[in-house]
């Protein structure tokens, strides 16, 4: 899958998640999901999830705790598509 | 102590004008569920408010909405929403502007998030897969979810808390709030209860052979508060919250003021003296009401209505001599007495928010709504005939006492007084 596909679904994935919605349209790969969107933290847990059905993947908590940005929810994504 | 806000979601009615609308009209909120046939419940109906998807749409953001599945928390939260606005109040800041200090909130339920606990979390965990669950069970079945919840929309900052006494929790959550103000702990409060529709909780109840199971083909007769007929209650659901201000802060902002906190009470039975889990100590249920009486400085012979527990079991005729011997008056000098579950079933740890939201109303717009399906009297309460309204009845009551009753043989009263300026004065001149 293209790096610009997957940035995409992980937008629309984390989209239902962002209380500062406004910072959407600029997101970018260095884009923090808690600091810049306003994510509540406990919400990381159902993002994941949410990233393992759409990519049907499993994603361990190591690999989950690396998701600070946008740009590391890609790259986890992508290593365990490979 | 003032009352300056009023929210309720309802079986019959959503906010404050829908809500009078049905009182005075004596709208049923019972209705037939096909889901409580399949699954064979003795009784087949029970109120729910309606909409509430909608309403939820119009209210919240989607990241609200992710976290809000157990409908207590919507019910809650949509009736503290509409309190807050009705009394006033300034939108709540952003998440980096400082609490509301002067500020807290009580909301009470019976049995919390049941619902989402019993659909899906049970399942998930005896399913293998807990760890998939996602991280909003505990915020929802938490006991203090729905107080949690309503905390953090409206950026509280004096105690936020969830009480919790079976089917006297409503209202005494209105009585801790006010005993909160009246010791200087909080200028204003937001109290009462919610409680969700779920069959998880409603057929706890039909097991134990306490519901009406006998009008599942006539919803809107099911509920037969001091009827001959009477044959259990109508589960129910949804939320009411009143704002309870103090008196000088509330005239400081200039609110709008519905109503006096005049007095109020708890207590319990013991479960002595004929009390049980189940049933009251009829002493102490006496004991309650002469106890929010004199905190209210009246005499029984000043209530002008009463807004019963009265849940259309075989405790109602018991009920109403307790009002009579706690009140202390003759059954020909009876106030009125109406029961709010005769519209909308028994919504539980909601049951005392919603009907004092009743009371207020019925103080503030000038009428006593009609209790229903108790034309066929029960032969106990014939000398209280004239007490009980069949049709509304166009008046101003005055004094409105409300009572609410739970198993573990706990009690509350409060008692409201229609909001006069003048009384005001003299009690500033005395």
């Amino acid at each position: 899958m293209e790096h610009q596909e997957t940035f995409d679904k992980v937008i629309g994935i984390i989209k239902p998640f962002v209380k500062n919605t406004d910072k959407l349209s600029t997101a970018d790969e260095h884009t923090r999901l808690l600091e810049d969107l306003g994510v509540n933290s406990a919400r990381l847990v159902d993002i994941v999830l949410a990233f393992e059905d759409e990519f049907d993947i499993a994603i361990d908590d190591e690999a989950a705790d690396r998701v600070h940005t946008l740009g590391d929810a890609v790259t986890v994504i992508q290593e365990k598509l490979k | 102590m003032v009352v300056t806000g009023l929210g309720v979601l309802a079986p019959n009615g959503h906010g404050l004008d829908d809500f009078e609308h049905a009182l005075r009209e004596g709208r049923s909120g019972i209705r037939f569920y096909e889901k409580l046939r399949e699954l064979k419940f003795g009784c087949q109906v029970g109120g729910a408010p309606q909409g509430v998807e909608e309403i939820k749409e119009r209210y919240f953001s989607e990241e609200q909405r992710f976290s809000m599945k157990s409908n207590i928390i919507a019910f809650g939260a949509i009736a503290a929403l509409d309190c807050w606005r009705d009394a006033g109040m300034e939108s709540p800041g952003d998440a980096s502007s400082e609490p509301d200090f002067d500020t807290g909130a009580i909301i009470g339920t019976g049995v919390a998030g049941i619902d989402l606990m019993c659909s899906y979390a049970g399942p998930m965990i005896d399913g293998g897969r807990t760890r998939r669950m996602g991280s909003t069970i505990v915020e929802q079945v938490m006991c203090s979810g729905v107080s949690a919840r309503i905390g953090g929309l409206l950026g509280l900052g004096g105690q936020v808390s969830t009480n919790s006494s079976a089917c006297t929790t409503g209202t005494e959550a209105i009585v801790e709030a006010y005993w909160q103000i009246r010791a200087g702990r909080a200028k204003r409060m937001l109290a009462g209860g919610a409680e969700g529709d779920s069959h998880y909780t409603w057929g706890s109840f039909d097991a134990m052979r306490v519901l009406a199971t006998d009008r599942n083909d006539e919803p809107e007769k099911a509920s037969r508060p001091m009827s001959a007929s009477a044959s259990g209650f109508v589960p129910g659901s949804g939320a009411g919250i009143l704002m309870l201000e103090d008196l000088e802060t509330a005239l400081a902002r200039g609110a709008r003021i519905y109503a006096e906190v005049k007095g109020a009470d708890v207590n319990s039975g013991g479960q002595r003296q004929g009390g049980s889990m189940t049933a009251p100590n009829p002493y102490g249920v006496q004991r309650c009401i002469r106890a929010a009486l004199e905190a209210a400085g009246i005499r029984g012979e000043d209530v002008g209505a009463i807004n019963g527990h009265l849940t259309a079991t075989m405790a109602d005729p018991g009920e109403i001599a307790n009002w009579q011997a706690g009140l202390g008056v003759a059954p020909e000098n009876f106030p009125l007495i109406n029961s709010t579950k005769s519209m909308i079933g028994h919504s539980l740890g909601a049951a005392g928010g919603i009907e004092c939201v009743a009371s207020i109303l019925e103080l503030d717009r000038g009428f006593v709504h009609p209790s229903l399906n108790c034309e066929d009297l029960h032969p106990k309460l014939e000398a209280y005939a004239a007490s009980i309204p069949h049709e509304t009845r166009e008046m101003q009551p005055g004094i409105i006492a409300k009572a609410s009753f739970g198993f573990g043989d706990v009690n509350a009263c409060v008692i409201f007084e229609k909001w006069d300026p003048r009384n005001f004065n003299q009690t500033r001149s005395s």
